[in-house]
């Protein structure tokens, strides 16, 4: 096999998964009816989506924003503007490290999961097994899923901006005394609910939509044995990191860039 | 049983999370500062904006009452059109306040500084500002203070 035939042939298997994965998500999209009348099937996603993604979020929300709060000190001290601080802690989590962290976190914490799930459900053929009982397993297993993964991760970045503030504060003004009424008011003043506030939650929306849609995909078109599981898995971090990076950085532009 | 611990801890989380959303609105951000009760535009002509921008403070007696909402070039009489929004509270501002450009702090940001007039009559809902003082540019400031040193010593 030469180069090109090589070549031609990655490319098409690239198309065909792309168009493949575009049709899983019009049928996801199309289960919304389904899951609406079948709320108990989306809370019991959103316990193994969100719930158990909270204390992760919560710590290391806390520690990022102590870091960002220390290292805010140590360089805003050099020009005297210490009192900067709140603005530098919270227009950074808010716009760019609450919605991006908390989607990379996601991804590895239950993404990966997901995969792993689904994956295994169909190497065991439970997913055919359902289909044999005329359950239309993207509608019964997998749509719930990616409906608590959606709404579940904009929730955690708005937590893990909230929760980083906070650690912002503590490391900021209780260990090294910044002035508390500075923090807070140079904040408010400067922070501002649509741009800022308003633009992280949609940012966070499109990482939910990437990362559950991803994570879903690669567990259903992984291979049914124990490698492919493997390495859909994989695939599925790699992937929605990269995604989600990509996705920021056009988001950025257009949401930050033009002034 | 076992569902209903499940749809507990699913309600806690789902609440601490929108809670999380309200204190970024609420403590955050400036969310408060929008509350509407309704406002009206005056417009300024200033010599030059230097450094103004949208959505700065509009303060007198260095309380914020409204926002710039516009800033343009006046091609007809080469300076800058300042359009701003006052709180409607604060309707009975004397028609020849003035109005300037100046700077929170030293570095910090430049905020529209209004001073009132004596007259009985009041600003209304697209009335201009006649009296204007335009911001002050360090550069300028430090050449004419080196040409007037300058011009003494000769």
């Amino acid at each position: 096999m030469n180069i090109f035939q090589s070549l031609g042939q990655s490319t098409l298997k690239a198309l065909a998964k792309l168009g493949r994965s575009s049709l899983f998500f019009i049928s996801l999209l199309m289960a919304l009816g389904y899951i609406l009348k079948r709320p108990n099937l989306l809370i019991k996603q959103l316990y193994s989506v969100g719930v158990l993604t909270f204390w992760l979020i919560c710590i290391s929300g806390l520690f990022v924003g102590m870091v960002l709060g220390l290292q805010g000190v140590y360089t805003l001290s050099t020009f005297g503007a210490e009192s900067s601080l709140g603005i530098m802690v919270a227009a950074s989590l808010v716009r760019e490290l609450g919605p991006v962290v908390s989607a990379l976190l996601f991804a590895g914490r239950a993404g990966s999961a997901l995969t792993a799930e689904i994956g295994l459900m169909k190497a065991t053929e439970q997913l055919s097994g359902m289909e044999m009982m005329a359950i239309d397993p993207l509608k019964y297993i997998i749509a719930p899923r990616f409906f608590a993964g959606f709404i579940s991760l904009p929730l955690l970045a708005a937590l893990f901006s909230a929760i980083g503030i906070i650690g912002g504060h503590l490391a900021g003004v209780e260990l090294l005394n910044v002035d508390a009424g500075a923090y807070w008011s140079q904040m408010q003043s400067s922070i501002d609910f649509y741009d800022d506030i308003v633009n992280g939650v949609i940012k966070s929306i499109i990482f939910a939509w990437l990362v559950s849609w991803i994570a879903l995909f690669e567990g259903y078109d992984a291979l049914p044995t124990s490698e492919g599981i493997s390495r859909a898995t994989t695939r599925t971090v790699v992937n929605s990191a990269f995604a989600i990076l990509l996705f920021d950085f056009l988001l950025t532009a257009l949401m930050f860039g033009a002034n | 049983m076992q569902y209903k611990s499940l749809e507990i801890l699913v309600g806690f989380f789902v609440s601490i999370a929108i809670a999380a959303l309200f204190f970024l609105a609420l403590q955050v951000s400036n969310f408060n500062a929008l509350k509407d009760n309704g406002s009206y535009t005056v417009n300024a002509h200033f010599d030059d904006a230097g450094g103004l921008k949208t959505k700065a403070l509009v303060s007198m007696a260095g309380v914020p009452i409204g926002r710039v909402t516009e800033i343009n070039f006046d091609a007809r009489n080469f300076d800058a059109e300042v359009i701003m929004r006052i709180d409607s509270r604060y309707s009975t501002l004397p028609s020849d306040t003035s109005a300037s450009i100046l700077t929170s702090g030293l570095l910090g940001d430049k905020y529209v500084g209004l001073t009132p007039g004596g007259l009985d009559e009041s600003l209304q809902e697209g009335s201009t500002i006649e009296l204007t003082q335009s911001a002050l540019v360090l550069e300028r400031l430090i050449s004419q203070f080196l040409f007037n040193s300058s011009d003494k010593s000769e």
